[in-house]
């Protein structure tokens, strides 16, 4: 199966060991070769001396999904030497530092195992602990520069690049690199059979994550105000938005800001803080995963009911709980969709690679403030922190945020009396007014009880109105929230729905099992609450499986709750052990169930 | 919250501030708290201090949570936007609406309930940020609106109105604000309107946040014979350390000093406190010397008053350390926001 640009390998290090600059440094190598190229990585939650892996999957065709199989493992850590071994697809190679023996019994007879004494030849040429742990990196990025063919000529152009201003770290690298790489070339037959050969393929792309993708949407949007508390996989978002706001807000000469970014002392007041900046006109969000969701919902409820625009990133992670916090699901469609007590519900935004954290990060502060509602743009774990081959983020200078209704000073005082939750235009949508504005816009902002004119009730009917009129609000969001995409053929019977980062996979699955003589049509939703497309295409298919990374089927669930479709026409596809969903896994589950349906 | 419409009668004589504005245009709504709360004295004080500062009720922000005292928004000042919020979070709502408007006089309601249990952690990070805004702590150590349980504030011993003592001890908001590096910090009695109104009126004006601890008496459940925080203990417990006189920009300083010396403070508005230390020797920008004072009051069973230690000088409030511009952040017009096409076509450049 694999070949030439069509391969994956698999790095095993200690964790804090510097092992990730290496690794970018591979990936941006093949990039740069003009090779669609992606990387996963497979962290632990620690910040030194735990096993951690990265993946780098390389696909001439384009595919970007987690490779099924690995070709070659590359084992550095000792402790996990047995796992690295089991993990080589067969006929596959598994190189490992020979410096730490490699136990006789771990030895499979159906791969290749290639042994290099990365640490000895570390302690034999680079002096002091750091420089040996930090350039065993550089070393084996040399071995596996000549047994997969590495333009070296690029490499070299990587690290001239890098340590520019650092004379003694470019001499070090170079000195590392070279020795692995003559290495390989004196000890084995170079190149593997699988292998890198220059492509034209990654020109007008980039490789970015998520998370910064998403901190530039804010920058585009125009978000002024960024509250947050830290936790994995969100933070680097904040972290971006910072760098971002510092580079393009910051003037020059007075040092002044355009912009306010707060870490709070919990999501509780990050949440808080980005309620009153947008209560105050300003465009306000925060960054969070499940666990800060969990902790907001009292404020989100307080935003959905007093109609305050407000922004919320969830970069979803294994839960409950702590669960696994380096590790990746779908696993808060739920709770997005209604959070809070009491009636609730929230456009959500389900982005499926960090091109789309751009694009729905601009929408999703455009709809907060047009729909005068909390907004959710559901990233995870997977597309938010690993880097993704995408086309370079393009901008329309003609772009201008909409700010939805906003009345100022001028259109109050044409009115005979302001009524903030009044339904004037039928939409569902009140005009809001800001504080410090004026006039007759001024009014009480409450989470208890409110009648139109925005005074306290305890009136049943004078409630119901309020509330009813939330509920057409928001239902009117269906239609503008980003549209499904489909891949669709003549007459095919079965439909694969599936929803965020599950894409790369699914399409690549697609592909496999169309030239198997399948027909299948597929749905991505991009948005909440579902508009008729969504409905319409899960009538008109017999067979529906719906692919998701959770355990209990939350989309499955939101389609029956929303469309009232029946939970048995759906069949689930599920992968929620954390790491990114693999095209073999969605080929073999749709191959058990389309035997029965007729191709 | 609840409140009544007060229709607007003026009588034509009422005086006007410098904005042409009468004290009754800074009321609210009828106060529907029991007769003889203190919050009400607290709401009278407030609309006293505002029209008296001739604040203008466009960029006042009434900001509360949720309580007895997250009604007293709605009982001041009208015709400014009001927020009541979440148990115990109206800090974090705050510090949101002042980071993005700094034109606006926040003005936090909260009670000991709001802020010394559930809302603790707010109301600490607001002091340590620093945001501009008074925020007054009306605080009369129970919890009314549940009939009558005891909060974090109240003294040890202090017994509820079936005579069960408090076991635990209380909460200071003041020694925590101190402790926290607050640069005003206040307490004040609900009941003495004359010492109440010039600290509220510096409070408003002070560059940063201003805790004021007012002692204001829940007459339903915490007002009888046995508890600490009645009119009846207050009044006669009370230990005035400063009295303050609030002087405004351009006007001249016509108050006598008293027997003992006077200590002035300028205030970034140009206007100034002349605060006169009621005991020889207490300094009231002596920070250490305040937390001692408060302590040894509080050992003689005497609640300290007055307004207690402020640092002007050295004040930067949340927005100066932001390095925010004047303006409104939503006033910033949308070309100075976003950096444009050709700004993202050379950063892509990096992520090749």
């Amino acid at each position: 199966m694999s070949g030439v640009n069509d391969f994956a390998f698999r790095i095993g290090t200690v964790n804090g060991t510097g092992s990730s600059s290496a690794n970018g440094l591979l990936m941006q190598a093949i990039f740069r070769m003009g090779i669609p190229v992606t990387g996963k990585n497979i962290f632990p939650s620690n910040i030194q001396g735990l096993p951690t892996w990265y993946e780098i999957r390389v696909s001439g065709d384009g595919y970007a999904a987690r490779p099924s199989a690995l070709d070659l493992v590359v084992a550095l850590n000792p402790a996990t030497y047995a796992q690295d071994m089991a993990a080589v697809c067969p006929g596959g190679y598994l190189l490992y530092d020979s410096s730490w023996p490699m136990d006789p019994d771990l030895v499979r007879e159906d791969i290749t195992i290639l042994e290099v004494p990365f640490g000895q030849m570390c302690v034999e040429t680079f002096d002091g602990d750091r420089d040996r742990t930090l350039m065993r990196n550089i070393v084996y990025a040399g071995t596996l520069a000549a047994l997969l063919g590495f333009d070296m000529d690029v490499v070299a152009g990587m690290l001239d690049e890098k340590f520019s201003r650092k004379k003694r770290l470019l001499d070090a690298n170079q000195t590392a690199i070279q020795l692995g790489y003559d290495y390989a070339q004196r000890h084995f037959s170079c190149p593997l059979p699988f292998h890198l050969r220059q492509l034209d393929r990654t020109g007008g792309h980039i490789l970015m994550d998520g998370n910064s993708a998403a901190a530039l949407g804010a920058v585009y949007a125009g978000a002024t105000v960024g509250a947050w508390y830290p936790i994995t996989p969100a933070t680097s978002l904040m972290e971006m938005f910072t760098a971002f706001c510092h580079e393009f807000r910051t003037d020059p000469v007075t040092g002044e800001n355009r912009f306010a970014i707060l870490q709070a002392e919990d999501e509780l007041s990050a949440a808080g803080i980005v309620i009153g900046a947008g209560w105050a006109g300003a465009r306000s969000f925060t960054n969070t995963s499940g666990p800060g969701i969990s902790l907001m919902q009292e404020f989100i409820g307080l935003a959905y009911y007093t109609e305050i625009p407000s922004v919320f990133f969830d970069i979803q992670r294994c839960g409950p709980s702590t669960g696994m916090p380096t590790r990746t699901q779908q696993c808060d469609l739920l709770m997005l969709a209604y959070a809070s007590h009491g009636d609730t519900k929230h456009p959500v935004l389900y982005p499926a690679n960090p091109a789309e954290c751009f694009e729905m990060s601009v929408a999703a502060f455009d709809l907060a403030e047009r729909f005068q509602t909390p907004v959710f743009v559901a990233s995870d774990l997977d597309m938010a922190m690993n880097d993704w081959m995408i086309p370079r983020l393009t901008w329309d200078d003609d772009f201008r945020p909409d700010r939805g209704k906003v009345l100022d000073r001028e259109a109050l005082d044409a009115l005979p009396r302001f009524s903030r939750y009044l339904d004037v235009d039928g939409d569902g949508i009140a005009a809001r007014t800001l504080p410090g504005v004026g006039g007759k816009g001024a009014y009480f902002v409450r989470g208890s009880g409110h009648d139109k004119h925005a005074g306290y009730t305890e009136d049943a009917d004078a409630y119901r109105e309020v509330v009813d009129r939330l509920k057409r609000k928001i239902d009117g969001a269906a239609a503008v929230v980003p549209a499904p995409v489909f891949d669709l053929q003549d007459e095919a019977g079965i439909g694969l729905v599936t929803i965020g980062s599950c894409d790369a996979a699914v399409r690549e699955a697609i592909d496999l099992l169309r030239a198997q003589g399948l027909r299948l049509d597929m749905m991505r939703i991009r948005g909440f609450p579902f508009s008729d497309e969504v409905a319409e295409f899960l009538e008109t298919h017999e067979m529906l499986l719906v692919i998701e990374q959770n355990r209990d089927a939350q989309l499955r669930s939101l389609l029956t709750i929303e469309l009232g479709i029946p939970r048995d026409r759906m069949t689930s596809v599920l992968d929620y052990g954390g790491l990114p969903l693999t095209a073999q896994f969605v080929v073999d589950a749709v191959a058990r169930v389309a035997t029965e349906v007729p191709a | 919250m609840s409140s009544i419409a007060k229709p607007p009668v003026f009588h034509p004589s009422a005086r006007t501030n410098a904005l042409g504005l009468r004290l009754r245009d800074y009321e609210g709504g009828m106060s529907t708290l029991c007769a003889g709360c203190g919050h009400d004295s607290v709401t009278a004080a407030l609309i006293q201090a505002a029209w008296e500062l001739s604040i203008s009720p466009e960029i006042a922000a009434k900001m509360s949570g949720i309580g007895c005292s997250a009604k007293t928004t709605a009982y001041f000042m009208k015709q400014s936007h009001g927020f009541n919020s979440v148990h115990g979070r109206m800090p974090s709502v705050t510090t949101g609406a002042a980071a993005a408007n700094r034109q606006l006089v926040c003005i936090g309601i909260s009670g000991d309930g709001d802020s010394l249990s559930i809302g603790l952690g707010q109301m600490c990070h607001a002091v340590r940020r620093n945001v501009n805004m008074l925020y007054v702590l009306e605080n009369n150590g129970v919890y009314g609106l549940t009939k009558g349980q005891f909060s974090a504030s109240a003294d040890i011993g202090s017994t509820s109105r079936k005579g069960v003592p408090n076991q635990m001890a209380p909460i200071d908001p003041v020694l925590l604000a101190l402790s926290l590096g607050a640069t005003f910090v206040a307490r004040s009695f609900s009941g003495d309107k004359q010492q109440l109104v010039p600290i509220l009126k510096a409070g408003i004006t002070h560059r940063g946040l201003a805790l004021v601890d007012v002692i204001s008496p829940c007459v339903t459940f915490n007002n009888h014979e046995g508890s600490t925080k009645s009119y009846a203990h207050t009044r006669t417990h009370e230990v005035e350390a400063v009295a303050t006189d609030f002087v405004p920009l351009k006007h001249a300083i016509d108050i006598a000093p008293s027997n003992g010396a006077v200590i002035d403070v300028s205030m970034h508005d140009g206007s100034l406190l002349r605060l006169r230390p009621a005991t020889a020797g207490y300094d009231p920008t002596d920070r250490a010397a305040a937390y001692a004072h408060v302590r040894a009051c509080q050992a003689r069973g005497e609640i300290a008053t007055g307004l207690l230690f402020v640092d002007e000088g050295s004040s930067q409030e949340m927005c100066d350390e932001l390095k925010l511009p004047a303006e409104p952040l939503h006033d910033l017009p949308f070309e100075r926001l976003c950096p444009g096409s050709r700004a993202l076509d050379e950063l892509m450049e990096r992520y090749r």
